[in-house]
Protein backbone atom coordinates (compact mmCIF):
# COMPACT_ATOMS: atom_id res chain seq x y z
CA UNK A 1 0.00 0.00 0.00
CA UNK A 2 2.71 2.01 1.06
CA UNK A 3 4.73 1.59 -2.25
CA UNK A 4 1.65 2.23 -4.39
CA UNK A 5 1.05 5.38 -2.51
CA UNK A 6 5.03 6.60 -3.43
CA UNK A 7 3.99 5.60 -6.94
CA UNK A 8 1.26 7.97 -6.73
CA UNK A 9 3.65 10.78 -5.66
CA UNK A 10 6.65 10.07 -8.05
CA UNK A 11 4.86 9.09 -11.13
CA UNK A 12 4.86 13.06 -12.13
CA UNK A 13 9.03 13.50 -11.42
CA UNK A 14 10.12 11.74 -14.76
CA UNK A 15 7.90 8.57 -15.89
CA UNK A 16 4.79 10.59 -16.74
CA UNK A 17 6.44 14.03 -16.12
CA UNK A 18 3.80 16.63 -17.50
CA UNK A 19 6.12 18.77 -19.45
CA UNK A 20 8.75 16.02 -21.64
CA UNK A 21 6.13 13.03 -21.81
CA UNK A 22 2.50 13.77 -21.49
CA UNK A 23 3.67 17.15 -23.51
CA UNK A 24 0.97 19.18 -20.61
CA UNK A 25 1.52 22.90 -20.27
CA UNK A 26 3.74 23.79 -22.73
CA UNK A 27 2.50 28.03 -23.13
CA UNK A 28 3.82 28.83 -19.50
CA UNK A 29 6.91 26.55 -20.09
CA UNK A 30 8.36 28.48 -22.92
CA UNK A 31 6.74 31.82 -21.98
CA UNK A 32 8.28 32.39 -18.79
CA UNK A 33 11.29 30.79 -18.47
CA UNK A 34 14.05 33.08 -19.08
CA UNK A 35 15.09 33.48 -15.71
CA UNK A 36 15.72 30.75 -13.24
CA UNK A 37 13.37 32.54 -10.63
CA UNK A 38 10.55 32.81 -12.83
CA UNK A 39 10.75 29.21 -13.87
CA UNK A 40 10.57 28.21 -10.06
CA UNK A 41 7.90 31.41 -9.13
CA UNK A 42 5.77 29.24 -11.96
CA UNK A 43 6.27 25.93 -10.53
CA UNK A 44 5.38 26.80 -7.37
CA UNK A 45 2.24 28.97 -8.23
CA UNK A 46 1.11 26.08 -10.34
CA UNK A 47 1.94 23.15 -7.23
CA UNK A 48 -0.50 25.30 -5.06
CA UNK A 49 -3.12 25.28 -7.78
CA UNK A 50 -2.89 22.06 -8.43
CA UNK A 51 -2.97 20.39 -5.32
CA UNK A 52 -6.09 22.23 -4.01
CA UNK A 53 -8.12 21.99 -7.10
CA UNK A 54 -7.26 17.95 -7.29
CA UNK A 55 -7.76 18.06 -3.60
CA UNK A 56 -11.21 19.99 -3.91
CA UNK A 57 -12.67 18.10 -6.89
CA UNK A 58 -12.05 15.01 -5.13
CA UNK A 59 -13.77 15.81 -2.44
CA UNK A 60 -16.68 17.02 -4.43
CA UNK A 61 -16.32 14.28 -7.33
CA UNK A 62 -20.24 12.83 -5.82
CA UNK A 63 -21.64 16.11 -5.78
CA UNK A 64 -20.56 17.42 -9.21
CA UNK A 65 -23.30 16.43 -11.94
CA UNK A 66 -21.31 15.15 -14.78
CA UNK A 67 -22.75 16.79 -17.38
CA UNK A 68 -21.31 20.27 -15.88
CA UNK A 69 -17.92 18.92 -14.78
CA UNK A 70 -15.89 20.44 -16.38
CA UNK A 71 -17.28 23.99 -15.86
CA UNK A 72 -17.13 23.54 -12.41
CA UNK A 73 -13.52 22.22 -12.86
CA UNK A 74 -12.94 25.37 -14.28
CA UNK A 75 -14.54 27.53 -11.50
CA UNK A 76 -12.75 26.03 -9.17
CA UNK A 77 -9.40 26.07 -10.55
CA UNK A 78 -10.07 29.81 -11.52
CA UNK A 79 -10.58 30.68 -7.65
CA UNK A 80 -7.45 29.10 -6.83
CA UNK A 81 -5.51 30.76 -9.54
CA UNK A 82 -7.17 34.59 -8.35
CA UNK A 83 -5.98 33.77 -4.67
CA UNK A 84 -2.51 33.18 -5.94
CA UNK A 85 -2.54 36.20 -8.51
CA UNK A 86 -3.51 38.19 -5.23
CA UNK A 87 -0.88 36.58 -3.49
CA UNK A 88 2.15 37.41 -5.90
CA UNK A 89 1.00 40.60 -6.42
CA UNK A 90 1.22 41.62 -2.36
CA UNK A 91 4.31 39.75 -1.58
CA UNK A 92 6.53 39.28 -4.97
CA UNK A 93 5.38 41.79 -7.38
CA UNK A 94 8.93 41.44 -9.19
CA UNK A 95 7.88 37.80 -10.15
CA UNK A 96 4.03 38.98 -10.41
CA UNK A 97 5.71 41.14 -13.04
CA UNK A 98 7.47 39.11 -14.82
CA UNK A 99 5.00 36.51 -15.07
CA UNK A 100 2.72 39.09 -16.67
CA UNK A 101 -0.09 37.37 -18.67
CA UNK A 102 1.07 33.26 -17.75
CA UNK A 103 -0.35 33.98 -14.38
CA UNK A 104 -3.75 34.36 -15.28
CA UNK A 105 -3.44 31.81 -17.93
CA UNK A 106 -2.86 29.12 -15.31
CA UNK A 107 -6.33 28.41 -15.36
CA UNK A 108 -6.23 26.80 -18.97
CA UNK A 109 -3.17 25.33 -18.28
CA UNK A 110 -4.10 22.18 -19.59
CA UNK A 111 -1.98 20.15 -17.08
CA UNK A 112 -4.47 21.36 -14.23
CA UNK A 113 -7.85 20.44 -15.80
CA UNK A 114 -6.27 17.06 -17.18
CA UNK A 115 -5.59 15.70 -13.81
CA UNK A 116 -8.61 16.43 -12.83
CA UNK A 117 -10.39 15.18 -15.55
CA UNK A 118 -7.92 11.90 -15.61
CA UNK A 119 -6.99 11.57 -11.65
CA UNK A 120 -8.41 13.60 -9.04
CA UNK A 121 -12.27 12.62 -10.26
CA UNK A 122 -11.75 8.95 -9.77
CA UNK A 123 -9.61 8.67 -6.79
CA UNK A 124 -9.72 9.15 -3.05
CA UNK A 125 -8.59 12.81 -1.92
CA UNK A 126 -5.38 11.60 -0.33
CA UNK A 127 -4.21 9.83 -3.31
CA UNK A 128 -5.20 13.16 -5.34
CA UNK A 129 -3.34 15.01 -3.24
CA UNK A 130 -0.02 12.93 -3.81
CA UNK A 131 -0.86 13.22 -7.19
CA UNK A 132 -1.07 16.78 -7.85
CA UNK A 133 2.10 17.54 -5.49
CA UNK A 134 3.93 14.56 -7.84
CA UNK A 135 3.00 16.64 -10.96
CA UNK A 136 3.85 19.99 -9.58
CA UNK A 137 6.73 18.78 -8.73
CA UNK A 138 7.72 17.22 -11.86
CA UNK A 139 6.19 20.51 -13.48
CA UNK A 140 8.65 22.67 -11.20
CA UNK A 141 11.41 20.66 -12.92
CA UNK A 142 10.95 20.61 -15.87
CA UNK A 143 10.64 24.59 -16.01
CA UNK A 144 13.63 25.35 -13.86
CA UNK A 145 15.86 22.60 -15.78
CA UNK A 146 14.59 24.69 -19.00
CA UNK A 147 15.02 28.37 -17.46
CA UNK A 148 18.26 26.99 -15.97
CA UNK A 149 19.96 26.62 -19.90
CA UNK A 150 18.08 29.42 -21.27
CA UNK A 151 19.57 31.53 -18.41
CA UNK A 152 22.81 30.31 -17.96
CA UNK A 153 23.58 30.32 -21.91
CA UNK A 154 21.59 32.75 -23.00
CA UNK A 155 22.50 35.75 -20.67
CA UNK A 156 25.23 34.25 -18.78
CA UNK A 157 23.99 34.65 -15.49
CA UNK A 158 21.90 32.49 -12.81
CA UNK A 159 19.23 34.80 -11.21
CA UNK A 160 18.01 33.57 -7.97
CA UNK A 161 15.90 35.52 -4.77
CA UNK A 162 17.88 38.27 -3.42
CA UNK A 163 18.67 37.40 0.39
CA UNK A 164 20.27 39.85 2.41
CA UNK A 165 23.49 41.66 0.51
CA UNK A 166 23.02 38.55 -2.09
CA UNK A 167 21.29 40.59 -5.17
CA UNK A 168 20.25 37.15 -6.61
CA UNK A 169 22.19 37.36 -9.43
CA UNK A 170 24.95 34.97 -10.48
CA UNK A 171 27.30 35.79 -13.14
CA UNK A 172 29.50 33.39 -14.88
CA UNK A 173 32.56 34.60 -16.57
CA UNK A 174 32.68 33.68 -19.87
CA UNK A 175 29.06 33.36 -20.88
CA UNK A 176 28.30 36.86 -19.52
CA UNK A 177 30.64 38.50 -21.70
CA UNK A 178 29.71 36.30 -24.62
CA UNK A 179 26.00 34.96 -24.72
CA UNK A 180 24.17 32.71 -27.29
CA UNK A 181 21.18 35.45 -26.80
CA UNK A 182 18.74 34.04 -29.32
CA UNK A 183 18.44 31.32 -26.43
CA UNK A 184 16.47 34.10 -24.22
CA UNK A 185 14.35 34.70 -27.51
CA UNK A 186 11.21 33.17 -28.67
CA UNK A 187 12.79 31.06 -31.36
CA UNK A 188 15.20 29.35 -29.28
CA UNK A 189 13.02 28.57 -26.80
CA UNK A 190 11.03 26.52 -29.29
CA UNK A 191 14.31 25.14 -30.68
CA UNK A 192 15.98 23.90 -27.60
CA UNK A 193 12.43 22.18 -26.37
CA UNK A 194 12.64 20.46 -29.80
CA UNK A 195 15.96 19.29 -28.97
CA UNK A 196 15.60 18.47 -25.01
CA UNK A 197 12.39 16.54 -26.12
CA UNK A 198 14.44 14.76 -28.93
CA UNK A 199 17.12 13.88 -25.98
CA UNK A 200 14.36 12.23 -24.06
CA UNK A 201 13.17 10.22 -26.84
CA UNK A 202 15.91 8.47 -27.30
CA UNK A 203 16.90 8.13 -23.72
CA UNK A 204 13.46 6.27 -23.43
CA UNK A 205 14.29 4.17 -26.52
CA UNK A 206 18.16 3.31 -25.38
CA UNK A 207 15.80 2.09 -22.03
CA UNK A 208 14.05 -0.27 -24.11
CA UNK A 209 16.99 -1.46 -25.40
CA UNK B 1 -3.83 53.99 -39.02
CA UNK B 2 -4.43 52.70 -35.13
CA UNK B 3 -6.14 49.71 -36.71
CA UNK B 4 -3.73 48.91 -39.18
CA UNK B 5 -1.43 49.12 -36.33
CA UNK B 6 -3.03 46.96 -34.44
CA UNK B 7 -3.26 44.37 -37.24
CA UNK B 8 0.20 44.18 -38.28
CA UNK B 9 1.16 44.04 -34.55
CA UNK B 10 -0.80 41.31 -33.28
CA UNK B 11 -0.32 39.24 -37.35
CA UNK B 12 3.15 39.64 -37.79
CA UNK B 13 5.79 41.25 -34.66
CA UNK B 14 3.54 39.80 -31.52
CA UNK B 15 2.48 37.03 -33.20
CA UNK B 16 0.82 34.62 -30.58
CA UNK B 17 2.41 31.54 -31.44
CA UNK B 18 5.81 32.38 -32.51
CA UNK B 19 6.33 35.28 -30.36
CA UNK B 20 3.91 35.10 -26.93
CA UNK B 21 3.68 31.62 -26.80
CA UNK B 22 0.16 31.39 -26.48
CA UNK B 23 -1.34 28.48 -27.78
CA UNK B 24 1.11 26.22 -28.38
CA UNK B 25 -1.20 22.92 -27.71
CA UNK B 26 -2.64 22.76 -30.41
CA UNK B 27 0.34 24.61 -32.78
CA UNK B 28 2.04 20.88 -31.47
CA UNK B 29 -1.54 19.08 -31.81
CA UNK B 30 -3.68 19.79 -34.89
CA UNK B 31 -0.90 20.84 -37.10
CA UNK B 32 -0.33 17.28 -38.91
CA UNK B 33 -2.16 18.04 -41.96
CA UNK B 34 -3.55 21.85 -43.28
CA UNK B 35 -7.03 20.79 -43.42
CA UNK B 36 -7.48 20.61 -40.12
CA UNK B 37 -5.10 23.74 -39.51
CA UNK B 38 -7.23 26.04 -41.65
CA UNK B 39 -10.23 24.79 -39.87
CA UNK B 40 -8.89 24.70 -36.38
CA UNK B 41 -7.71 28.79 -36.89
CA UNK B 42 -11.02 29.57 -38.91
CA UNK B 43 -12.66 28.64 -35.66
CA UNK B 44 -10.23 30.32 -33.10
CA UNK B 45 -10.32 33.18 -34.84
CA UNK B 46 -14.08 33.42 -35.03
CA UNK B 47 -14.43 32.76 -30.92
CA UNK B 48 -11.35 35.08 -30.34
CA UNK B 49 -13.26 38.36 -32.25
CA UNK B 50 -16.56 37.77 -29.98
CA UNK B 51 -14.76 36.93 -27.07
CA UNK B 52 -12.96 40.26 -27.11
CA UNK B 53 -16.09 41.98 -27.71
CA UNK B 54 -18.01 40.29 -24.84
CA UNK B 55 -15.08 40.14 -21.90
CA UNK B 56 -14.40 43.75 -22.57
CA UNK B 57 -17.97 44.74 -21.74
CA UNK B 58 -18.04 42.61 -19.13
CA UNK B 59 -14.88 44.17 -17.44
CA UNK B 60 -15.67 47.58 -18.63
CA UNK B 61 -19.75 47.67 -18.15
CA UNK B 62 -20.30 45.18 -15.02
CA UNK B 63 -17.02 44.17 -13.55
CA UNK B 64 -15.34 47.90 -13.14
CA UNK B 65 -18.82 49.72 -12.03
CA UNK B 66 -19.31 47.08 -9.33
CA UNK B 67 -15.75 47.06 -7.86
CA UNK B 68 -15.31 43.49 -8.66
CA UNK B 69 -12.11 43.80 -11.18
CA UNK B 70 -10.14 41.09 -9.00
CA UNK B 71 -13.02 38.49 -10.76
CA UNK B 72 -11.68 39.34 -14.05
CA UNK B 73 -9.96 35.76 -14.39
CA UNK B 74 -13.08 33.67 -13.03
CA UNK B 75 -15.54 35.89 -15.05
CA UNK B 76 -13.87 36.00 -18.43
CA UNK B 77 -13.26 32.23 -18.12
CA UNK B 78 -16.56 31.56 -17.29
CA UNK B 79 -17.87 33.72 -20.69
CA UNK B 80 -15.39 31.84 -22.82
CA UNK B 81 -16.66 28.77 -22.32
CA UNK B 82 -20.33 29.96 -22.54
CA UNK B 83 -19.66 31.34 -25.47
CA UNK B 84 -17.94 28.45 -26.60
CA UNK B 85 -20.82 26.10 -25.68
CA UNK B 86 -23.45 29.06 -27.20
CA UNK B 87 -21.59 29.33 -30.68
CA UNK B 88 -21.01 25.53 -31.47
CA UNK B 89 -25.03 25.37 -30.69
CA UNK B 90 -25.46 27.70 -32.96
CA UNK B 91 -23.47 26.74 -35.72
CA UNK B 92 -24.73 23.26 -35.02
CA UNK B 93 -28.50 24.46 -35.73
CA UNK B 94 -27.72 26.32 -38.61
CA UNK B 95 -24.88 25.50 -40.84
CA UNK B 96 -24.19 21.96 -40.43
CA UNK B 97 -21.27 22.11 -43.01
CA UNK B 98 -19.55 24.79 -41.10
CA UNK B 99 -20.50 22.17 -38.00
CA UNK B 100 -18.63 19.23 -40.10
CA UNK B 101 -15.72 21.68 -40.74
CA UNK B 102 -14.92 23.20 -37.45
CA UNK B 103 -17.38 21.09 -35.00
CA UNK B 104 -14.68 18.88 -33.18
CA UNK B 105 -12.19 21.82 -33.01
CA UNK B 106 -14.70 23.99 -30.80
CA UNK B 107 -14.51 22.08 -27.29
CA UNK B 108 -10.50 22.57 -27.13
CA UNK B 109 -11.13 26.49 -27.72
CA UNK B 110 -12.26 26.78 -24.34
CA UNK B 111 -8.58 25.87 -22.75
CA UNK B 112 -6.87 27.05 -25.27
CA UNK B 113 -4.70 30.11 -23.64
CA UNK B 114 -4.63 32.27 -26.95
CA UNK B 115 -8.20 33.11 -26.23
CA UNK B 116 -8.25 34.20 -22.40
CA UNK B 117 -5.12 35.60 -23.37
CA UNK B 118 -6.64 38.06 -26.16
CA UNK B 119 -8.75 38.95 -23.68
CA UNK B 120 -6.57 39.52 -20.37
CA UNK B 121 -4.46 41.61 -22.92
CA UNK B 122 -7.17 44.08 -24.41
CA UNK B 123 -7.55 44.88 -20.99
CA UNK B 124 -3.84 45.34 -19.90
CA UNK B 125 -3.38 47.90 -23.00
CA UNK B 126 -6.78 49.91 -22.29
CA UNK B 127 -8.31 49.40 -26.18
CA UNK B 128 -11.45 49.98 -26.47
CA UNK B 129 -14.45 48.22 -28.03
CA UNK B 130 -13.09 48.01 -31.57
CA UNK B 131 -9.67 48.17 -30.62
CA UNK B 132 -10.46 45.18 -28.64
CA UNK B 133 -12.13 43.45 -31.72
CA UNK B 134 -9.11 44.07 -34.34
CA UNK B 135 -6.94 42.73 -31.69
CA UNK B 136 -9.10 39.25 -31.57
CA UNK B 137 -9.41 39.14 -35.37
CA UNK B 138 -5.62 39.99 -35.51
CA UNK B 139 -4.66 37.54 -33.12
CA UNK B 140 -6.55 35.05 -34.97
CA UNK B 141 -5.26 35.45 -38.04
CA UNK B 142 -1.89 35.52 -36.66
CA UNK B 143 -2.49 31.86 -35.13
CA UNK B 144 -3.95 30.50 -38.46
CA UNK B 145 -1.30 32.36 -40.23
CA UNK B 146 1.23 29.89 -38.14
CA UNK B 147 -0.79 26.83 -37.76
CA UNK B 148 -1.32 26.95 -41.62
CA UNK B 149 2.41 27.40 -42.12
CA UNK B 150 3.52 24.77 -39.61
CA UNK B 151 1.12 21.91 -41.13
CA UNK B 152 2.49 22.30 -44.58
CA UNK B 153 6.03 21.85 -43.36
CA UNK B 154 4.61 19.01 -41.07
CA UNK B 155 3.39 17.29 -44.39
CA UNK B 156 6.44 18.20 -46.08
CA UNK B 157 8.36 16.07 -43.42
CA UNK B 158 6.49 13.58 -43.37
CA UNK B 159 8.25 12.68 -46.81
CA UNK B 160 11.74 12.75 -46.08
CA UNK B 161 13.61 10.57 -43.23
CA UNK B 162 14.08 11.92 -39.87
CA UNK B 163 16.41 10.88 -37.20
CA UNK B 164 14.23 8.59 -35.08
CA UNK B 165 14.32 10.65 -32.05
CA UNK B 166 13.37 13.60 -33.72
CA UNK B 167 10.28 12.14 -35.23
CA UNK B 168 7.05 13.81 -34.91
CA UNK B 169 7.00 16.03 -31.69
CA UNK B 170 10.52 17.39 -31.47
CA UNK B 171 11.07 18.00 -35.17
CA UNK B 172 8.09 20.14 -34.89
CA UNK B 173 9.41 22.21 -32.37
CA UNK B 174 13.12 22.39 -34.00
CA UNK B 175 10.72 23.33 -37.26
CA UNK B 176 8.53 26.15 -35.41
CA UNK B 177 11.74 27.82 -33.78
CA UNK B 178 13.02 28.25 -37.37
CA UNK B 179 9.77 29.92 -37.95
CA UNK B 180 10.18 32.06 -34.93
CA UNK B 181 13.57 33.07 -36.07
CA UNK B 182 12.21 33.98 -39.83
CA UNK B 183 9.10 36.14 -38.07
CA UNK B 184 12.03 37.88 -35.89
CA UNK B 185 12.47 39.86 -38.84
CA UNK B 186 9.07 41.78 -38.32
CA UNK B 187 9.72 44.03 -35.38
CA UNK B 188 8.84 47.32 -34.32
CA UNK B 189 10.76 49.16 -36.35
CA UNK B 190 8.22 48.18 -39.36
CA UNK B 191 5.48 49.87 -38.01
CA UNK B 192 7.55 53.09 -38.01
CA UNK B 193 8.31 52.61 -41.46
CA UNK B 194 4.97 52.07 -42.59
CA UNK B 195 3.31 54.18 -40.83
CA UNK B 196 5.49 56.63 -39.75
Amino acid sequence: MATERMQVLTKGFFKENPVFIIMLGLCPTLGVTTQVVNGIGMGLSVIFVLVFSNIFIAMLKNIIPNSVRIPAYIVIIAAFVTIVEMVMHAYAPSIYQALGIFLPLIVVNCIILGRAEAFANKNTVLDSFLDGVGMGIGFTLSLTLIAFIREVFGAGTITLVPIGGFDGVIEIPLLYTYPVRVLTLAAGALLLMGYLKAFFEWNAARKRG
Amino acid sequence: MAYIAIFITYIFINNFILSQFLGLCPFIGVSKNSESAIGMGMAVTFVMGIASIITWVVYNLVLLPLGLAYLQTLSFILVIAGLVQFVEMIIQKNSPALYQALGIFLPLITTNCAVLGIAIMNITEGYNIMESFSAGIAAGIGFTLALVLMSNIRERLDLHPVRKAFRGVPIAFISGGLMALAFMAFDKSLLTNLLG
